[in-house]
This record gives structure tokens, sequence and C-alpha cells, in this order.
């Protein structure tokens, strides 16, 4: 009663901000600089101790060796890397068709309740985790391989396997960003081709598809990087020991793939084993920051075309 | 299309025949289409029939010493606890008497892990073979009679690798005494930190993005480097583990700075508390983008009135913007949290110890979890261990099930409650 009786203090609208609210925004600014720190840290970790690996192992070696020997020094990554590039590109040439036609029949021409139960599966197929992709390489899909070719041919690891259930793995991805990339095609566009008496198929490949091209290619390479990324997979399927091989049916130790296998046992810091694998990590995580940088570069300039 | 023109729109024979076959070319690439849907869908049940199929099936087992030599019948049940001891101390080493022993004396234990012990230490069934749930069931027979023929001391029988008892015990080197118990409360803890450093954070992150940040250089930079972590390999975030966390603050990670292990001088920062923190910086982007696409979600409208009745910023945000955004921040954060749990690479390369019998008693205890245990059973030579690999990934997949239900409910729950639709 009081309260109500007593005038009201005349509050300055020009004074100074709260200090709560102050503290709180320092907080909140902090979060923001969480994943700037994460970056740098990165960058400084990864290239401190790839610094020190350089000291003794000229990057040009590194670069274009041949042998990946880190028992009688030979640390050249060409093995590494073009088992790397094998496995991703098996796994794309999978996931790129199979993905692409996912979704321009989920964006073109499902109905909404297919739509509706195909989805949730796509999105479970992603979020099943890789090491199970890799238990179902190893125990399903080689022995799948060498009943077809010949257990004389195929070995027990190889890339082939190990890229065919990575590409399973990337579908999802690819089949989602390339439904963005579709359904952002605008509507004129299909009714243009239609009304000129264009099928469903002639709309759905020859106007949407192109039209969408630039979205299409920021998902492929974006399903490059996660593949080169990507590890449990080959570390349980592909093999564990470099080599320098273009067969398919071979096992080749790939960088993410050594990187785990090495650091599994008790390393001691500071050993050329575990400068090398910073070495390779600063590789990997350059690679595939570049090819995020070009995917986003891409959506970024596809979308002021339609927008 | 000149035939159209030239006709005047009269039926041409030709355009006839061109557009049937127009159409049929469509209906075959839908088929196409229609097959590469079908193929995703079936690797989704391929994958999950190859794991119920490894997680079942007949082994043939053969035990060191028959059950019927040491008890009558075979039955340990009949026994009392005196009997069951003697036969332990006449069949098992010293040392490893001595060690059981000093984990409890054995007098003292209840007589049911007394019977495990007999079961486990001295008939000791070994795995010979093991068939997989379709084999089992197809050729069940021929798997008796092969048995018998090839191994007359053993017996066959049929197991399932996923039962009470292997939820109940730990890593073991055997794969029938193998469980998962350690690993479950190592992912448990490890999420536990996961989520305790990373649900602030990301939510502030975010916040400050959405609600705070101007158009500036620095903030630009700060989103377009968040979308770049996003893509990073996880791999490269263990490396960052292992060199931040494990190593540079090593006297934080392994607890020796707050006294809360035994021996200071063994004790390293491949703990627990590594792991969690590798695993929230690998998940933070994550959360980060999906809450501010919750924020961005809610309409400006409800900023405003809460402005126009003298509502401070933090206010605002407080009492309005979140609660009409945790549904979808809740729903991103769980999402998120599921890809941490099934995350194994970065966890290896922080230093996960190849082998580990004992549950972790802390945050600062070394540690395996569900993923790793998975990781490490598959890779051994045995086949027995693939089996045991597969009942562990039905664990984690029912765990990460439960996790993306709870989700739905979680959303279910503050949309029910929310003031604005």
């Amino acid at each position: 009663m009081n309260e109500r009786e007593t005038a009201p203090k005349l509050i300055s609208l020009s004074q100074k901000t709260r200090t709560g609210e102050t503290a709180i925004y320092a907080f909140l600014f902090f979060c923001a600089t969480v994943s700037i720190l994460t970056t740098l840290g990165i960058v400084l970790t990864l290239g401190k101790e790839a610094v020190n690996f350089f000291k003794t192992v000229s990057p040009f070696t590194f670069l274009t060796g041949t042998k990946w020997q880190p028992a009688i020094d030979q640390f050249g990554i060409l093995p590494l890397l073009n088992s790397t590039l094998m496995t991703s590109l098996i796994a794309m040439a999978v996931a790129l068709p199979l993905g692409l036609s996912v979704a321009v029949y989920l964006s073109e021409y499902a109905p909404d309740r297919v739509r509706e139960i195909l989805k949730p599966v796509l999105e479970v197929l992603a979020g099943v985790p890789t090491v199970v992709y890799g238990y179902f390489a190893l125990t399903a899909v080689t022995p799948f391989l060498r009943s077809v070719f010949g257990s004389d041919t195929v070995e027990i690891y190889n890339t082939a396997s190990a890229g065919l259930v990575m590409g399973v793995l990337i579908l999802p991805l690819i089949a989602s960003m390339c439904e963005d990339a579709l359904g952002s095609v605008p509507g004129s566009l299909r009714e243009a081709a239609y009304a000129m008496g264009a099928t469903k198929l002639e709309v759905a490949t020859q106007i949407v598809v192109p039209a969408a091209f630039s979205g299409i290619a920021a998902a492929f390479i974006m399903g490059l990087s996660r593949a080169v990324g990507e590890t449990m997979i080959v570390s349980l399927a592909a093999g564990a020991g470099s080599a320098l091989t273009f067969n398919p049916f071979k096992a080749a130790e790939t960088m993410t793939g050594h990187i785990v296998r090495i650091s599994g046992g008790d390393l001691s810091y500071d050993s050329m084993d575990y400068n090398s694998l910073f070495a390779i990590g600063l590789l990997l995580f350059l690679i595939t920051l570049g090819l995020n940088v070009l995917s986003r570069r891409i959506i970024k300039k596809y979308r002021e075309v339609y927008e | 299309m000149s035939a159209i023109r030239d006709a005047n729109l009269a039926p041409v024979p030709e355009f006839d025949t061109r557009i049937k076959e127009r159409h049929a070319r469509g209906k075959r690439r839908l088929a196409l289409f229609l097959a590469a849907t079908l193929f995703s869908v079936l690797s989704l049940g391929t994958l999950i029939a190859s794991i119920v199929n490894d997680a079942f099936g007949y082994v043939l087992l053969e035990n060191t010493v028959e059950p019927e030599t040491l008890a009558p019948g075979g039955n340990f049940a009949a026994l009392d606890k005196v009997e069951l001891v003697e036969i332990l101390r006449a069949n098992v080493s010293r040392r490893f008497l001595m060690k059981l022993d000093s984990d409890a004396p054995l007098a003292d234990r209840p007589k049911d892990d007394l019977i495990d012990l007999v079961r486990t230490e001295v008939v000791d069934p070994v795995v010979k073979k093991t068939w997989n749930l379709s084999d089992s069931l197809l050729h069940g027979k021929g798997i008796v009679a092969w048995a018998a023929q090839n191994s007359p001391k053993g017996h066959v029988e049929f197991r399932s690798w996923l039962n009470a008892d292997f939820v109940r015990r730990s890593q073991a080197s055997v794969a029938i005494d193998a469980g998962v118990r350690g690993a479950a409360f190592g992912s448990f803890l490890t999420i536990l930190i996961t989520i305790l450093f990373a649900f602030p954070i990301g939510i502030g992150a975010a916040i400050y993005l959405e609600e705070y940040a101007g158009d500036t250089r620095l903030n630009r930079i700060i989103q377009t480097n968040i979308y770049n972590l996003a893509g990073v390999p996880s791999i490269i975030y263990g490396m960052l583990g292992l060199a931040i966390f494990v190593r540079g603050m090593e006297p934080i990670t392994s607890g020796a700075l707050f006294g809360a292990v035994a021996d200071p001088s063994t004790a390293n920062g491949r703990t627990i508390f590594s792991a969690g923190l590798t695993l929230a910086l690998l998940i933070l982007p994550v959360i980060i983008i999906n809450a501010q696409e919750a924020l961005r979600a809610v309409p400006a409208s409800l900023r405003y009135s809460s402005y126009a009745v003298g509502a401070t910023r933090w206010q605002t945000i407080w009492h309005h913007v979140l609660p009409a955004s945790m549904d979808r921040i809740l729903t991103g954060t769980v999402l998120a949290v599921s890809r941490a749990v099934g995350e194994t690479a970065p966890l290896v390369v922080v230093g996960a110890p190849a082998f580990l019998t004992q549950d972790p008693t802390g945050i600062f205890s070394k540690f395996t979890t569900l993923p790793i245990q998975i990781y490490q059973w598959t890779a051994r030579p045995q086949a027995e261990f693939r089996n045991a690999a597969a009942a562990a990934i039905l664990v984690l997949l029912a765990l990460l099930m439960t996790l993306n239900a709870s989700a739905i409910l979680l959303r279910n729950h503050y949309r029910k409650n929310k003031r604005l639709g």
C-alpha cells in the first residue's frame, strides 16, 4: 500500500547500463571467442609440432617421398595421401550418383507421405556412428567382395570395401545438400519448361539439375572433404601399413588411419613418430579446410543468383 | 519442335512416337531414381541385419575343467561357500588368488560371486568356433553334427552375445567373459563433461551472435570461423585435445592439481576429463549453429514487446527469447550430443588405453567408451570378439535411439508449455 502512495522515482533513460548486463555481455562474448581460440589452438599445435618435424625432414621430401616407413626414417606422404584419395574417390563414386538420384526423387517426384518416411531413414543412416560402419565394412562388405571377386584378388583389408561403405555414409549428406540446391531452383523455371511441353524427367534433368549445378558441386566438395577426414572406416577396413598402390583390392593405410594406429599406443611425446602425426594432421587440416571454404564460396555465389 | 510449328497443332505421327519415347525414357529414369532411394533404405537394413546376425548364434565351447568333476552333477549352487573357495584354491594360480583376495577377501564374497568365479576361472569355457544367426537357423543340425564329430569334448550352445552378463561385466581378455559396463560408465562420464562445457558455451556464443553482435568485421570472422570449424575432421580435434588438454594442461586434466589422484607421479592427462573437453570442442560448432537457427526463428515482435514494457536486453533474452526457442535448441543439442556419443577417432588419439578392465571412479580416471570398445574388439583377430563387438554395437545403437527419443519428448514438452506457436 505504502509503495503505491509514494511517488515513483524517475528513471533517467540515459543512465549507464547495469553492471549485471555488462558482465553477461562479457561472458557471452567470451563464449563466442572460444571458437576462435579453438581454431588458433588447432593451427598453433599442429603448426608447432609440424615445424619440429620439418626441422628433420624437409617439406619437399615429405610431399614427394614415395615411402612412409618411420622405422627406417622414410617420411614420404604419397602412399598415405594416395590411399586417402582412393578411398575418398570410391566413396564419391558411390555417394554422388546415388545421393543426387535420391535428391531428384525426393525433390521432384516423391509424394509427401514417402518423403516423411524417407527423410528420417536418411537421417538415421547419417547418424549411425562411423565405427559401426567400419565394423560393417570389415565383417560384411569385405567378405562379400571376396566371394564375388575371389579371395586371391581381394585382400582381407582393402580400400575398395572401405570406400564403398564410406560412400553409403556420405550419401545422406550429399542427398540432403543436393535436395536443398534443387529445392531452391525457382518454380517459375519448372513451369516455363512444362509450358514448352517438356516431360517431368526433362524438367528434372535438363532444367532443375543444371540450374542447381553449383549447389550440387558444393555438395560434392563437402562430401569429398568429409571422406578425406573420415577415420574409423578406413582404420578398420583399409588396413595397417602404408603401401603405394592403385589396386583397390589391396591393403593401404590412409592418413587418418595412420594417425589413429600410431597414437593408439602409448606414444612418447616429442618423438619423431609423434611429430610426424602432426605434420600429417596439418596437411589433412589444410586439405579439408580448403575444400570446405571452396564449397561454402560456391553456395554463397549461387544463392546470390536466385535470391 | 519444328514439327509442331509446321503442322499447326494438327496430330503428327512423328510427334506421337517421339512423345511416347520421351515418356518411356522418363519412366526408366524414374525407376533408376527409385532404385537409388531403395538402395539407401536397404543399406540401412543390411547394416542392422548384419549386426544382429553377428550378435546371436551357435558357439562351440570346450570346458577346461568339466563341471561334473568339481561338483556332483555340475551343480555349483548345491555347494556351500567353503567348498567353492576350496575349488578355487585347488585350481587357480596362487598369484591370481592373491589378487582376488586383495580386491575383496574370498571368504567375504557373496555366493553368487564365487560361483561366477568358479565358472569363469576354473571351468573356463573356451570358444572354439562361432556361427552367425543365419547359419545357426538354416544349418543348425549340420552345425551340431559337425561339432560332435570334430570336437567330442566340446558342446554347442545357442548364445545371445547380448545378455544381462554382457551389460554387467567389464572388459576381459576372453570374449565370452567380456562386457561393456566399464565402457558404458566411461561413455556416460565423458558425455557428462561434454554437455557441462559445450551446452552453456554453445548457447552463450549463439546468443551473442544472434542477439548482441553487430555487423562488424570481428563478428563476421567469428561466424565464418564457426562454419569452418564444423567441417574440421574429428581426428584433428583429437590431436588438439592431445596437445592442449592431455599435454599442456596435464596438472589440471590429470587431477593432480586438485589432489584427486592417489599417486600423482603416475597420473597423466589421458583422462575422462580430457576426453570430455575434446568432445565438447568437437560438438561446439554444431550446437552454436543449431542454436543460432533456433534463435533466429523467434519473431522480432516478441523482443519489441518486451523492450516496450521496459525490459533490459538480458531480461528479454532470458524471459522471452530463450523459452520461446528452447525446444529447437534442445533438439539440436541432443543431436550434437548423440554425435559425440558415437565419436571414436578423437578419443583414440587423446589416448584411451588399449586394455582397461577397471571401471572409471571419477573424471580423472583412465577411460574407455562404448565406440572405443567396439573399435578395439573389431580390430582383434579372434572371431569371437567380433560377436562381442556386434553386441556392443547393439547397446550403443539402443543408447542413441533412447537419446533421440528423449529429444523428441523434450521438444514436445517445451512446445506444450510455450506461449508462442
